[in-house]
C-alpha cells in the first residue's frame, strides 16, 4: 500500500502536465509504515530535472547528485526515500522493460503517471520486489490518496 | 633552553611516519533498499585510506551487501554510483580516491526508465 498526502499526489501529476511532451520524474519522500506490510506513507515529493536531454520523450534519469542532496534534507526532516515517480507521455500508466530493467531499489515504490495529449490520466504504483537482479519484478501496489 | 624548542632531527621521518599509519574513519551513507543488508542502519563507520577500502570494510562488516554492490568478477555493479561527499568516484580517482577524515560515501543505485524499449534502426527502408 502506498498511502500519499493529496497534495504531493497532485504534485507528482501536475509536475507530468508540465514536461509534457517530456518524461517528468522525481522522488517520493516520507516515511515507512511499521506494520510489516512494506506500506509507505508518502509526505512530500521532490521534482528532478530528467537528465535524458537525448530521448527525454521516453526515457528519464536522475542525476545522483541531485538525489544525494534531496537524501540528506530528507534525512534532516526525518524523512527516508520511499521511491520516485515518472511520467509516460501518451504511454499507458504501466511499467515498461526499460523501467524494470533500469529499477535497483528493492523495497520501493515507482510511481507512474500517464499523460495524454498533455493531461494527465491513470497514476498507479509497483514495487520492485525480489532478492537480487537476477530474479527482482514489479508488482502492483494499491495506491491511497489522503 | 626551552626543551620544545629543540629541532627534533627526525621530525620529517616522524612526520611521515605519521602519515603512512593515519587511516581515516568515512561515514558511507546507506541507501533505503539496502537497510535490509546493513542490520537496518542508515549509515555505517569504517576506517580507511581509500574509498576501495572503505567498501571493503563495508562488505566485511555487513555480508550480504556484497552481491548487490559487487558482480561475481568482483567489480562495482554499473548501476551503482559511488560519491565521495558531492562528486561522482569516476571523475576523482575511482576506487583509488583517497579519503580525508569527515568524509562521506554515499552509495546510489541509478534512477531510470522510460515508456517504451529503445527502438534498433531498421538495415532498410521500403519507400511505398
Amino acid at each position: 500500500m502506498l498511502k500519499i498526502k493529496q497534495i504531493a499526489y497532485a504534485a507528482l501529476r501536475q509536475h507530468g502536465e508540465q514536461t509534457y511532451p517530456h518524461e517528468c520524474c522525481g522522488v517520493l519522500l516520507g516515511h515507512f509504515d511499521d506494520d510489516g506490510a512494506n506500506s509507505k506513507t508518502v509526505t512530500r515529493v521532490a521534482k528532478c530535472g530528467n537528465t535524458r536531454a537525448d530521448s527525454p520523450h521516453n526515457r528519464y534519469h536522475i542525476d545522483p547528485k541531485e538525489l544525494i542532496e534531496i537524501q540528506r534534507e530528507a534525512r534532516d526532516r526525518g524523512e527516508d526515500i520511499l521511491g520516485f515517480y515518472h511520467s509516460h507521455p501518451d504511454h499507458p500508466a504501466q511499467w515498461s522493460p526499460t523501467d524494470l530493467a533500469e529499477a535497483h531499489w528493492f523495497g520501493c515504490s515507482y510511481v507512474i503517471t500517464s499523460v495524454e495529449q498533455g493531461k494527465p490520466t491513470a497514476t498507479n504504483s509497483f514495487e520492485l520486489t525480489g532478492s537480487d537482479e537476477s530474479d527482482k519484478k514489479f508488482i502492483d501496489e494499491n495506491i491511497d490518496v489522503d | 633552553m626551552d626543551r620544545l624548542c629543540v629541532p627534533d632531527p627526525n621530525f620529517q621521518l616522524h612526520l611521515l611516519a605519521y602519515h603512512s599509519i593515519l587511516i581515516y574513519m568515512p561515514k558511507i551513507q546507506i541507501p533505503s533498499p539496502l537497510r535490509q543488508y546493513s542490520g537496518k542502519q542508515s549509515s555505517v563507520d569504517v576506517t580507511a585510506k581509500t574509498v576501495a577500502e572503505a567498501l571493503a570494510g563495508l562488505v566485511a562488516q555487513h555480508p550480504d551487501l556484497k552481491r548487490h554492490l559487487f558482480a561475481d568478477d568482483g567489480k562495482l555493479r554499473a548501476f551503482v554510483n559511488v560519491y565521495v561527499n558531492d562528486e561522482d568516484m569516476r571523475y576523482l580517482q575511482k576506487e583509488a580516491t583517497a579519503l580525508k577524515d569527515g568524509d562521506t560515501i554515499s552509495i546510489v543505485p541509478s534512477i531510470a526508465g522510460g515508456c517504451e524499449p529503445q527502438r534498433s534502426k531498421l538495415p532498410f527502408t521500403t519507400h511505398l
